[in-house]
């Protein structure tokens, strides 16, 4: 059983990688399921409008319904993905996207071959060879996807990280001790401050006994690096202790009174 | 490595804001233009963003920074690695230039295909030929189950009123389930063109087994003033989407090639989707002409008169297929 992978890691010519976040078949599938209610409730809709031909002829009317039906079922992807840069509206709801395998800009060719081929991804019915190649790819890919080069991926969107929330902007006792600070800084080495502004970054998603333990842990270690009076440390719990000692390392120019948001 | 952070995202924050918004202009109008200026500025700061991201890269300890970098990275790359230049599309260009020319580099698909026609045909014939009661299973369609003789004597009668009121729908059907099964038949070349190569010696020996059946039955003109109108496209039309389930299964392959299955793919999908959008386009002149032309017989329509019909499309066809876009693929 080939391992799928939950992100595809593209190396640019400057040098430099990164992830684009896969979409999984289970993703996929209800994007395709918006897909199919928006195309069938579309095709009603055409329908009724082109009910109106029948006052010139029954049989232009059931032409122009069969056409229209035949072009929204094979066009709706390729009108949706290229006009929506890789987007039908149920892969918009899901926040999926179709991209190029090597993150480069989709192609008109690839998007027509990626839908073109669904044909294949079908058989024999409800997409069953389409699902098991995508449950089998390490990308996640069906046929179409592996013939045209383009891989399925979440969309995200994210801001430049927001240091004072991260940090918090409360007063730091531990800064006024401008000696004892330096001294903090020059001793912590990198792993430490890593792993400590990590856990502050992720504090949310631990457990309240893992956030106690690990802080714990944290603060003993900075403690054994410099000891500060004690007047700047009483009552000051593991966590805010790690969060003061951070500040002290990562921003060396921070005020040490309460600062306004 | 210790990073000051704040300082960095501060100098930082300005240029990625400005890219960022850069990157969301290009992605809500793909068919834009930027100036020589914009380039160059989108490229510095794409550039920058990738400085950025190097730097945070090899930190643990700015995972939030890092994911924002790589995102703001990953989508300026795709805007500035686009894998070649577009040119506006032409309808006229494409089907006049494009296709043909697609059609003559996969010359060798072409041939194989109509090989595996005539083999699938051949067979048809020979099953036939062989054992009579092979008609049920080779023309699994109620018009054919009929002995040639009795077909031409109730066209004869009909005078073409079957369908009166009816062309219309007939035409779009004809249209939609040909072109349907004409990309299956492409499509089938990801089976690494195992399900093209059945499909079109299955498709030849249904066609050889009905021209087996009329000739033998003595009504030779009769097939051809019936078959020749739409089937000088229709049949072409099939193999040619054989020919691009060939393709796409060679491609798969790899025969002979050290490229990549991506390069390979890569390099095959502009002539598969020009090959697909051609065949599309013949079915459809081939359903109007099967609709409104070919089901009309003699003593309507003098079968000489459909011959020739169907003898001159087939010839502007291949002249087509084989002449057009000539100069400009040489300029």
């Amino acid at each position: 059983m080939i391992a799928r992978s939950a992100s595809l890691t593209i190396r640019t010519p400057e040098g430099v990688e990164f992830p684009l976040p896969l979409a999984g078949p289970g993703a996929r599938m209800l994007a395709l399921l918006v897909d199919l209610c928006c195309i069938s409730a579309i095709s009603g809709l055409v329908g009724q409008v082109l009910a109106v031909l029948r006052l010139i002829g029954d049989d232009l009317a059931a032409a122009a319904t069969m056409f229209a039906y035949f072009a929204l079922s094979l066009g709706y992807g390729i009108v949706g993905e290229w006009l929506w840069r890789g987007q039908t509206p149920g892969k918009r709801l899901l926040r999926l996207r179709v991209m190029d395998a090597s993150g480069r800009r989709l192609e008109p060719g690839q998007v027509v071959l990626r839908n073109l081929l669904r044909a294949a991804d079908m058989l024999p019915a409800f997409y069953l060879l389409g699902g098991v190649v995508c449950l089998a790819s390490s990308r996640s890919q069906r046929l179409g996807d592996i013939a045209a080069g383009t891989v399925v991926v979440r969309v995200e969107e994210l801001a430049p990280p927001d240091l004072d929330q991260l940090l918090g902007s409360r007063f730091n006792s531990m800064l006024e001790h401008r000696r004892l600070s330096a001294r903090l800084r020059q001793r912590t080495p990198p792993e430490l401050a890593a792993a400590a502004l990590d856990a502050i970054t992720r504090r949310e998603d631990l457990e309240p006994a893992a956030r106690l333990a690990v802080f714990a842990g944290l603060a003993g270690r900075f403690r054994a690096l410099v000891e500060f009076p004690p007047e700047a440390v009483e009552g000051l719990a593991d966590e805010q202790y790690a969060r003061n000692a951070v500040e002290i390392v990562f921003r060396p120019s921070a005020p040490t009174t309460l600062r306004a948001r | 490595m210790i990073l000051d952070l704040p300082r960095f995202v501060d100098s930082g924050r300005p240029r990625w804001r400005t890219l960022e918004e850069r990157v969301r202009r290009l992605e809500a109008d793909p068919a834009a233009k930027l100036s020589l200026a914009e380039i160059e500025e989108f490229h510095a700061l794409y550039r920058h963003a990738c400085a950025s991201l190097a730097r945070v890269a090899p930190l643990a300890s700015e995972p939030e920074l890092k994911r924002y970098l790589e995102w703001l990275v990953s989508r300026a790359y795709c805007e500035i690695h686009a894998s070649a230049a577009r040119e506006p599309f032409s309808l006229r260009r494409w089907f006049f230039e494009s296709f043909p020319q697609a059609f003559r580099r996969r010359a060798r698909a072409f041939q194989v295909s109509v090989a595996l026609t005539l083999l699938g045909a051949a067979f048809g014939a020979l099953a036939m030929g062989l054992d009579a009661d092979s008609k049920a299973v080779l023309m699994p369609f109620g018009h054919l189950q009929v002995s040639p003789k009795e077909r031409v004597a109730k066209e004869a009668a009909d005078r073409g009123r079957d369908l009166a009121g009816n062309k219309g729908r007939f035409s779009a059907q004809l249209m939609t389930h040909n072109t349907r099964v004409s990309f299956a038949l492409i499509a089938l070349g990801m089976t690494f063109g195992t399900g093209t190569f059945l499909a079109l010696f299955y498709n030849g020996a249904i066609l050889g087994a009905v021209v087996f059946d009329y000739v033998s039955g003595g009504e030779t003109a009769f097939l051809l003033g019936w078959l020749l109108p739409h089937g000088a496209v229709e049949i072409p039309a099939i193999v040619i989407a054989g020919q691009a389930g060939l393709v796409l299964g060679h491609a798969l392959i790899g025969h002979g090639s050290r490229q990549t299955l991506a390069e390979r793919m890569r390099a095959a999908t502009p002539d598969l989707v020009t090959l697909a959008g051609g065949v599309a386009l013949m079915l459809v002149w081939a359903g109007i002409v099967e609709a409104f032309f070919s089901q009309y017989h003699e003593p309507v329509l003098p079968y000489a008169v459909k011959i020739a019909f169907g003898l001159v499309e087939g010839a502007l066809l291949a002249v087509f297929l084989s002449r057009a876009g000539r100069k400009e693929a040489a300029a």
